[in-house]
């Protein structure tokens, strides 16, 4: 669904070249849940803008569902750690954005939005302000809206990153209840790689600055996973094992 | 009201009201603080004028009542504000409306604000009252004139802030509207206006005083009414009295005006508060 093929991107700072991503080819298909995992600042949340086609590729082509994308891909939702809602707006109001923009009537989204509000675990919570709310909360109203917004794929970019431990397994099992129920495709970009294992179909490690693929892992996970538990699996810590060992030369890397 | 045991009344009521009690109580000597000192300034400058300063330079606090008395019991005084008034209120409202269009077209069309940055530049440097004898010529002796200078004055100060304001608003809000399928209008009315608010209450607050000094300097410059006017004549009569007359109904506007703009403001704190 998903095609990215010989991507590359470099930006110009200043004077200077910055290679972000290097000739990147990868294949992402429907439903499929997709970790990127690497260090920080390597590339990683550039790889979401360009399949959101907010930034262009300075080499290869996004193709999405066939079509090359070259302006803004609306087919997405996309989600990170800074989450976007608007300040000025209620949390029925930020959850209902989509619909507004969309033209619906005033009743019906309200309707709309209280329904799913409900279904993520914010009902009491539809009048009150972003700044008003926790940290999970606010994660909670994002998905909402993305809910509501219906894509069909969800680019998350570290978005559980601010929060403590217990929150964020959590959002990962309501995360992993939402991409099942709507049969969402979603690419997660994260640098914590129990969060890339306990969600993801496939794990991807990438490089320093500028990102390559440096290794592919299928998770063979059964699902619905249990998200508390599934990590003291042996099966588990084969994969974290793996993907680590790989992972480790990157980090160490980084350090000289 | 004073007696406090003369009902069964809950022990805090009682210290609620000893509460109010004091602290009217010390706003109310503050008040008095500064009502005597002003009395005694008054009373300096009436001694000294005549005996340390001649009176043709200062005049002295019954000559200036005498002469506000006189403008009041005729009705000319308020002839003279309304026009001044009016000017103001008028040049604020064009200037405003005039800033925030400018400010928000130029924030969202970087080709245009990277075009017209020196000629803006350039004009926002130059003294505006420099402008007013081109507004006489425009728009002639009557009020219009007053109006326009009052409303370039506002119009830069807010179409500034107005044009940080948009160049503020948080480029990961925009990108997020558009990938939900927000056209550039919606964009610019759902996002970027509201996000920008803040910044535009914050410019056209600050320019409120600034549409009396347009209003007042254009009618220094040529009138035949309004309180700029009354000032220049005056003086040009080397009547002190008349001078300071006016600039203590001057003063009063300036005060009646920032008392306005801080109810207003006080209205709009929601927005302020969501706004940032």
């Amino acid at each position: 669904m998903i095609d990215l093929q010989h991507v590359s991107k470099t930006f110009r700072k200043q004077d200077e070249m910055v290679d972000a991503v290097r000739d990147i080819n990868l294949t992402i298909a429907q439903k499929e849940i997709v970790a990127v995992i690497g260090p920080s600042g390597c590339g990683k949340s550039t790889l979401l803008n360009m399949i959101a086609g907010l930034y262009a590729p300075s080499n290869g082509a996004v193709i999405y569902k066939g079509a090359r994308v070259s302006d803004v891909n609306t087919a997405v939702g996309y989600m990170t750690q800074k989450d976007n809602l608007l300040p000025w707006r209620n949390v029925r109001d930020n959850v209902a954005f989509p619909l507004e923009l969309a033209g619906v009537g005033k009743a019906e989204r309200a309707n709309r939005a209280d329904q799913v509000i409900n279904h993520v675990g914010l009902d009491g919570f539809a009048h009150r302000y972003p700044h008003e709310l926790s940290g999970g909360m606010r994660k909670r109203a994002c998905l909402a809206r993305m809910l509501l917004y219906g894509a069909e794929t969800a680019l998350l970019d570290e978005p559980f990153a601010a929060l403590d431990a217990q929150l964020k397994l959590v959002m990962h099992d309501l995360l992993l209840k939402l991409a099942a129920e709507t049969g969402q495709t979603v690419v997660l970009v994260t640098h914590d790689l129990m969060e890339a294992v306990t969600l993801a179909d496939r794990v991807l490690v990438c490089t320093r600055r500028p990102a390559m693929l440096a290794l592919e892992q299928r998770i063979e996970l059964k699902r619905p996973r249990d998200v508390l538990n599934v990590r003291f699996t042996n099966e588990f810590k084969e994969y974290y094992d793996t993907l680590w060992e790989r992972l480790r030369v990157e980090y160490q890397e980084e350090r000289l | 009201m004073t007696a406090p045991d003369t009902d069964a009344a809950p022990a805090t009521v009682q210290s609620d009201s000893s509460d109010t009690g004091r602290r009217a109580l010390g706003s109310g000597f503050m008040v008095v603080c500064q009502v005597v000192l002003g009395a005694v300034l008054l009373l300096i400058w009436q001694g000294a004028s005549g005996r340390l300063v001649d009176n043709f330079f200062i005049s002295n606090p019954v000559e200036v009542g005498t002469r506000l008395f006189g403008w009041i019991a005729d009705g000319s005084l308020f002839l003279h504000i309304w026009a001044t008034v009016y000017a103001t209120v008028m040049g604020f409202i064009v200037g405003s409306i005039g800033g925030v269009v400018l400010g928000i077209w130029l924030g969202v069309s970087p080709f245009t604000s990277r075009l017209l940055n020196p000629y803006l530049s350039a004009l926002n440097a130059l003294p505006k009252v420099a402008l007013a004898p081109l507004f006489v010529l425009w728009f002639g002796l009557g009020i219009e004139s007053k109006i326009a200078l009052a409303a370039v004055l506002v119009l830069f100060l807010v179409f500034l802030n107005t044009y940080a304001g948009v160049r503020e608003v948080d480029q990961d809000l925009i990108d997020g509207a558009r990938l939900m399928k927000a056209t550039r209008t919606q964009v610019i009315t759902k996002v970027i206006i509201p996000s920008a608010m803040s910044w535009m209450f914050a410019g056209l607050r600050i320019s409120v005083p600034y549409a009396l000094i347009g209003a007042v300097l254009g009618e220094m410059i040529a009138a035949n009414r309004g309180l700029g006017y009354l000032v220049q004549f005056s003086g040009s009569q080397f009547d002190s009295a008349g001078v300071f007359a006016v600039l203590f109904v001057i003063a009063l506007l300036a005060v009646a005006l920032n008392f306005l703009v801080d109810i207003v403001q006080h209205r709009m704190q929601q927005w302020r508060v969501v706004g940032r």
